[in-house]
């Protein structure tokens, strides 16, 4: 669609920002009490809320339970008032429930379930504001729920969008950027080893900026880990600190 | 129903031969099935086979109101059934994760990519625009059910024809196929989804695993591409950690994979419309071998058999004879034999009761009723062949 130009002439993207520059990314941990670990995640504009139970016996049947691990039970959901457009079915269509599976496959290969045999760990998350990214910031805040619920993890999963314009790569892509039709790649990263434990991309790419996309996306996801890393020290430093006498 | 679940042992042999590079059906890594293209006598149907697996695909079109958003664009519709005649493991009515990724997927790899020009199917911006229903029904799964059915749906999208319009005022004419030749859908590319199985924590992959080979992998990593070299979708799946290096690796072995195919289907469609224009016979019927309708073909198996007689002989050679001989078998009445002579009876019994025992296990005397059992229910007697006059007495 024409009209909205996506990488200025001067570098400079549609919210100000360079190609290689993340949005600012904000979270507080704990934000719950009920919950056993839960946190609140804003990149940019997008806001996700991820709240973790467990682990706990597995509810419902017991044959879902495995002998060896725990089972990790996901479900993301987006408020209504999330998109611009009233949303008319939060959760239980075909992209939601896509979703939830990835995410679920994404953590049951950085949690060490093996710890937990016979046991349940339920991860909701919630889209309160939809501006792009969807899918990395729950990523991310669940990343700091699990934190915050003390559930040993291999590393942190960063995850962050990366996106194509006239041969740039542009990291953290915002709604417009997203929807305008150009690629869009959302890449889950364990940071230390450089593992990539969850890529999709949607519309037309030349194989030939594969790499440089994907190399963009990994030291955005790198820059992420550092920023969430950051947040969970000061967490711990504020806990730590109110219960000193 | 649920699927059987598979055995440890199947499993263990299958990571072996895939440890050893070697696959069930005798095919290298990165070789795909034999793909066999077929259309119906209809426009937009097709049923394409990758090895055993089958799939179905029949397009359709409507003409319904547009979207609110998009009021000059067409509509493309993707549904995937798993059809229960599939598999047993597949149930009616019930939308599991399979269906739900295969689902998505389609959806991805085809809309998303924008391979049809939707702006082409709008009739009157905002009010009557065509809805494009693509079908795809799996009819047998033996594993890649994602390729065969991307395959399918981009064969039957480019096979289909719409009937054509015309526009006066606000009169809307569409005529049947009868009146005017229906009209080809654009299609700007063709996007073919290849994947790959990863296996052994990521240390192997396959392309186009079977159904066997999909039960023991760890993740799944599907690559959607035109001949064009460009890149459709990317879906990791499987939760298994990948680098960046095996992505691009598969990225460049999808590209040669997906020209291939491409050739395959464009070959098919330039045989259907041949057929058709000479006034052949075509559609679905014509298409499967004679005198068997409901068969598959079977390829023959290639079995490795060089050294088999040595290796055979040296296993013959180095296993042990048994030492102790198996006593043959003692007539010992009419209807009784006794191989071997027992043990002595362990189980602590009074001396009057072994004494019973002891005699049954000598040879029997002419005269002599022997009591078997040592079960106070159960009154076992044998005869002896030769005193046939006795009754045998049974009480319980």
């Amino acid at each position: 669609m024409a009209g909205l130009e996506l990488l200025s002439d001067q570098g400079y993207r549609l919210d100000g920002r360079k190609a290689s520059e993340l949005r600012k990314v904000q979270a507080r941990m704990s934000v719950f009490a009920q919950a056993d670990g839960s946190a609140y995640l804003e990149q940019g504009n997008t806001k996700a809320l991820a709240v973790v139970y467990g682990p706990h016996e597995v509810r419902g049947s017991r044959s879902k339970s495995l002998h060896d691990r725990a089972v990790i039970n996901c479900q993301y959901s987006m408020a209504t008032f999330s998109t611009a457009e009233r949303k008319r079915r939060p959760h239980g269509d075909r992209k939601s429930s896509e979703m939830s599976l990835h995410l679920k496959q994404t953590f049951e290969a950085a949690v060490l379930t093996e710890l937990y045999p016979r046991s349940q760990i339920d991860i909701y998350v919630k889209i309160l504001q939809a501006d792009g990214g969807n899918y990395s910031a729950c990523v991310n805040a669940a990343t700091l729920a699990l934190v915050d619920a003390g559930i040993p993890m291999r590393d942190y999963v960063c995850a962050c969008t990366a996106g194509f314009v006239e041969d740039t790569p542009l990291a953290d892509l915002c709604h417009a950027e997203e929807s305008g039709g150009g690629t869009s790649l959302a890449l889950a990263l364990l940071p230390r080893s450089g593992n990539i434990a969850l890529l999709q991309m949607d519309a037309r790419l030349h194989q030939d900026h594969l790499d440089t996309l994907i190399e963009a996306a990994m030291t955005a996801c790198k820059g992420l880990s550092e920023v969430l890393d950051g947040v969970v020290r000061q967490h711990l430093e504020e806990v730590s600190v109110l219960t000193r006498d | 129903m649920r699927d059987t679940p598979l055995s440890n042992c199947e499993r263990r042999f299958l990571l072996k031969a895939i440890e050893e590079k070697k696959r069930l059906d005798g095919r290298e890594t990165y070789d795909y099935r034999n793909i066999k293209i077929s259309f119906g006598t209809d426009y937009g149907c097709c049923i394409v086979e990758l090895g055993k697996t089958r799939v179905l695909c029949q397009v359709s079109c409507e003409l319904v109101p547009p979207k609110d958003s998009r009021p000059t664009e067409g509509i493309m519709f993707f549904n995937l059934e798993l059809s229960p005649m599939a598999s047993p493991a597949f149930e009616p009515n019930r939308q599991s994760e399979l269906s739900v990724t295969l689902n998505r997927q389609l959806e991805r790899c085809l809309r998303n990519s924008k391979c049809i020009d939707t702006e082409s199917l709008c009739v009157i911006s905002g009010e009557k625009v065509w809805q494009i229903r693509v079908d795809v029904h799996v009819l047998n799964h033996d594993g890649n059910l994602m390729d065969a059915a991307s395959i399918a749906a981009i064969s039957a999208l480019s096979h289909f024809r719409r009937p054509d319009v015309t526009i006066q005022g606000r009169d809307v004419t569409v005529f049947s196929p009868e009146e005017r030749d229906p009209i080809p859908l654009s299609i700007y590319h063709m996007p073919i989804c290849v994947s790959f199985a990863f296996f052994l924590e990521g240390s192997y992959l396959l392309v186009d695993p079977c159904e066997r080979e999909e039960r023991v992998k760890d993740g799944l990593l599907m690559i959607a591409m035109n001949k064009h070299r460009e890149i459709c979708s990317i879906q990791s799946s499987g939760g298994i950690m990948l680098l960046k290096d095996q992505v691009l690796r598969c990225s460049k072995i999808a590209s040669v994979k997906v020209s291939e195919i491409t050739e395959l289907i464009n070959k098919a469609l330039e045989n259907d419309r041949k057929i058709r224009k000479e006034g052949g016979k075509f559609g679905f019927a014509e298409s499967m071998p004679k005198q068997r309708i409901t068969t598959l073909k079977r390829d023959k198996a290639p079995v490795e058999m060089t050294d088999v007689e040595e290796t055979a002989s040296d296993i013959v050679n180095t296993t042990e004879t048994t030492t102790e001989p198996v006593p043959s078998p003692v007539l010992v009445g009419m209807g009784t034999a006794q191989v071997g002579e027992g043990i002595v009876n362990s189980w602590g019994l009074d001396e009057e009761e072994e004494e019973d025992d002891e005699p049954q296990t000598e040879d029997t005397k002419t005269d002599e009723v022997m009591v078997i059992s040592d079960s106070e229910e159960e009154e076992v007697v044998i005869l002896n062949e030769v005193q046939k006059s006795k009754k045998t007495s049974k009480q319980k």
